[in-house]
């Protein structure tokens, strides 16, 4: 026989996952809801000797009452049927807020499923002098409430007593809490009562009315699938009946469970005779102040940029070497030939793409949960808001769109903290113009090839820096800007309000966050990662097939000849040179050589040839791989690890007609692309796994290649008009 | 009978005053939200503080600090409060303290 299912629930803040990682212990697995991008975690809860459970984790809400399929996955786990059917819900209460959080509580005992509270932050709540009498409170909502402390594990023993408890006596529920609501309230609920078996068959009389409430709370302005229309029907009549007596229906029945609430809670909470000032209040003085809080915003901010750009640069070096050092152990071990290539040059460095995003991942998500867990993340969210509105995003985007500049992948990952579904997308699908640091690279290579160090702009400013600063500006502006026209276009619908809580400041746990940091990696590397790796094959394979037999066969020619030269290094030297040379040429005859050769007409009005076609086709696995493709496309050989050959070839290089190919237009055209253009496989990987679709992601590809490619032929065409950049 | 106070938004109330929510008339969306999180007609509302940049506004409500943009706290009607009113009452007045 399978474990009993309980479900742990709880209003945000309130403590939810420390209680679920005190009560599982290590052996908590996180899945994901079906249907839905929203994260389960799952363990097992020993009660006694002779009864374990399993425990979910639901998302943490203020309510049940849902608009999203996000929303609507706490209510699903609750009336789940068969072996999913939970046996009990614990709910977990934040004793500091104790009204607000026995809303959720009261609509979670109306179902009339067995119900614990768990009392949390007890040790806070005498701190801050509030004397809670739990057995006031248990007799006044009828369901046992246990005070615990989860962080100083206080109560935890009493709460699995409890949980023994309830599931030994069957699972007989309390006594549903008795809210007393209005004569219309009543009559709505008897209108769309009937059309709960619709929706869910199995719901006992007194679910079937809870679930009539939640449904009179929740149809209407929504954007739920699979209700039947029996009930929206009779959701929708029974408010236009309100409507007629003029009762707001929400109201009623919220106003209702608060009027119980209240009563129990006065009966049951003795508060302290004078307010003290709390740290929260103090430290929110000083961290929202005008100044000083800005002051640190932009120091936190900072820590953060510099972890993921410098922090994590040292373990990106070592991931390299070793994708090095197995790339050389299968050189040595397997002859020559196809299936060495593919493991070389396919399967490793493929799984190099993956695994190298880690450190970035890892720093930014530590980091976010400390932001989180101390309370801080929503000050963030509050200071910034203003300009974040402004764009009709949320205050919460601003570190994901930040983040954005070191790498897109981690910054798509860090949208989860955004609660509404249409801001999480409009933020994923516009941070990718962020100017991260794999476009560093082209930057880099391009102004040197098309400035000398010498030149100075009005005396003091390098060209070189001006053009680099003007990348990032215009790629934060164009960011900025898609936001809004998505939240204008594709994503648009009611401007979600802000509504923010501010929790009060609390230490983070070291092993809540190292814990949640593993499981973003984990999920990156299964579901991300298996992506990334795959394309990461077929763009190496569309690199390197089909090879032209006559040119090999021909550089096999001058290599034998080779074998005359009487002195070792030189041969080898000589030798490198052909290889490089040979590579040259075979990538021409790839399959991307001939994308590239096909689709140079189309590349041409932007200043770019073939060559630069298959450098771009190139930089799809990464941005920065644009340098060395280019390098295989100019035959220089491998073993030149700095650019500057590279920026030699590219600035000798010409078109077919003699012309110069990398003008300071041309450049300018090519970075303004790399600014725009989706070239990063690994963004498309995550936006995929975090939107749940492959919708978003074609979009975002869409319309990035499309703002890239006009952009850089304006600029081109409107710089070549003009004469600009000819010389 | 208490004395009738004149009402106005939300986002007019001075910061470190107190106010008595009268109606919360933002989409159904935001105002269901807000009165789930406890923002109901005859709650007592606090404004802490207004952001650096004049917006969001940080309220308290049930003991606990949210932050709403001016233009949903300029839908929500409220009466302020005497500024003598002590700070946080032991249970902020329900409904039916309102109507009585």
């Amino acid at each position: 026989m399978s474990q009993p299912r309980v479900l742990l629930a709880g209003n945000p803040n309130a403590g939810k996952t420390t209680l679920f990682n005190r009560l599982t212990g290590s052996s908590a697995r996180v899945g994901n809801y079906p249907g839905v991008t929203v994260e389960c975690s799952a363990g097992t809860l020993r009660c006694d000797d002779t009864l374990s459970v399993t425990l979910m984790d639901l998302p943490g809400t203020y309510s049940l009452s849902a608009r999203s399929p996000e929303e609507r996955v706490a209510v699903d786990a609750m009336f789940a049927s068969g072996e999913a059917a939970p046996a009990a819900i614990v709910v977990v209460v934040d004793a500091l807020a104790l009204t607000r959080n026995l809303y959720l509580a009261l609509q979670i005992m109306e179902t009339g499923l067995p119900v614990i509270i768990a009392l949390n932050m007890m040790d806070a709540a005498r701190d801050a002098g509030l004397a809670i009498d739990s057995d006031l409170l248990s007799a006044g909502l009828g369901v046992p409430v246990i005070p615990i402390s989860a962080t100083r594990r206080e109560g935890l023993p009493e709460l699995r007593a409890q949980l023994a408890r309830t599931l030994h006596a069957g699972g007989a529920a309390g006594e549903v809490p008795v809210v007393r609501y209005p004569g219309a309230v009543e009559a709505a609920v008897a209108t769309v009562t009937p059309a709960i078996a619709a929706f869910k068959p199995d719901a006992s009389p007194q679910a079937a009315r809870a679930l009539a409430l939640w449904a009179l709370l929740s149809l209407g302005d929504d954007e739920l699938v699979a209700i039947p229309s029996a009930l929206r029907d009779a959701a929708a009549s029974a408010r236009a009946r309100a409507e007629e007596s003029a009762t707001d229906l929400d109201q009623a029945v919220i106003a209702a469970r608060y009027a119980f609430l209240e009563e129990v809670v006065e009966s049951a909470v003795t508060r302290p005779s004078a307010q003290r000032r709390t740290f929260t209040d103090k430290l929110d003085a000083l961290l929202l102040h005008r100044v000083s809080g800005f002051v640190v915003f932009a120091t936190v901010m900072y820590v953060v940029f510099e972890a993921l750009f410098s922090w994590s640069e040292p373990m990106v070096g070592v991931i390299e070497g070793g994708v090095v050092s197995a790339q050389d152990m299968v050189n040595a071990a397997l002859p020559p030939g196809a299936l060495r290539e593919l493991l070389k040059d396919g399967v490793i460095a493929g799984v190099g793409n993956v695994i190298v995003f880690v450190p970035q991942i890892a720093m930014l998500f530590l980091m976010l949960g400390f932001l989180e867990d101390s309370g801080y993340l929503a000050r963030v969210a509050f200071l910034i808001d203003r300009v974040m509105a402004r764009v009709g995003l949320h205050g919460k985007a601003f570190v994901p769109l930040l983040s954005g500049f070191a790498c897109a992948v981690p910054a798509v990952m860090a949208t989860r903290t955004i609660e509404s579904r249409r801001d999480r997308i409009a933020t994923m699908l516009a941070l990718p113009l962020m100017s991260c640091s794999a476009r560093l690279p082209v930057y880099v290579l391009v102004i040197a090839t098309i400035f000398s160090g010498e030149e100075r702009v009005a005396g003091v400013f390098s060209p070189g820096a001006l053009v680099l600063f003007t990348m990032y500006l215009v790629s934060t502006l164009a960011t900025l800007g898609a936001a809004a026209v998505l939240r204008r276009t594709v994503l648009k619908g009611p401007r979600p309000a802000l509504v923010l809580e501010l929790p009060p400041y609390r230490r983070p746990e070291w092993r809540t966050l190292l814990r949640s940091t593993w499981e973003r990696v984990r999920s990156f590397l299964v579901d991300a990662g298996t992506i990334i790796l795959a394309i990461s094959i077929v763009l190496w394979a569309l690199l390197t097939y089909p090879k032209s037999e006559e040119v090999h066969a021909r550089y096999e020619a001058q290599r034998s000849e080779l074998a005359s030269v009487a002195d070792e290094s030189e041969r080898a030297s000589r030798l490198e040179q052909l290889d490089a040379a040979e590579a040259g040429e075979q990538i021409r005859k790839s399959a991307a050589g001939r994308v590239g050769l096909a689709i140079e007409p189309v590349l041409q009005p932007l200043g770019f040839d073939w060559r630069i076609g298959v450098g771009i086709i190139g930089a799809f696995a990464a941005r920065e791989v644009f340098v060395s493709t280019l390098a295989t496309v100019f035959g220089i050989s491998a073993g030149d690890e700095d650019a500057t050959p590279v920026r030699e070839a590219l600035a000798n290089a010409s078109h077919t007609d003699g012309r110069k190919l990398m003008t300071p237009l041309a450049g300018l055209s090519l970075m303004l692309f790399f600014v725009f253009a989706c070239q990063c496989m690994s963004t498309i990987a995550v936006v995929k796994r975090e939107s749940g679709s492959w919708k978003w992601p074609m979009l975002m590809f869409g319309y990035m290649t499309t703002l890239a490619y006009v952009v850089s032929l304006a600029v081109y065409q409107l710089g070549s008009a003009f004469g600009w950049g000819l010389g | 009978m208490a004395p009738t106070l004149p009402v106005e938004q939300l986002d007019s109330v001075p910061v470190g005053r107190s106010a008595t929510v009268v109606s919360v008339a933002c989409d159904r969306a935001t105002a269901r939200r807000l009165m789930e999180l406890g923002l109901l007609p005859g709650t007592r509302v606090d404004v802490v503080r207004v952001a650096p940049m004049g917006c969001p506004l940080e309220l308290r409500v049930r003991d606990s600090a949210l932050s709403i943009r001016r233009v949903e706290a300029a839908r929500v009607a409220v009466q302020l409060l005497p500024e003598a009113a002590p700070v946080r009452p032991a249970v902020s007045p329900s409904v039916g303290h309102a109507a009585r």
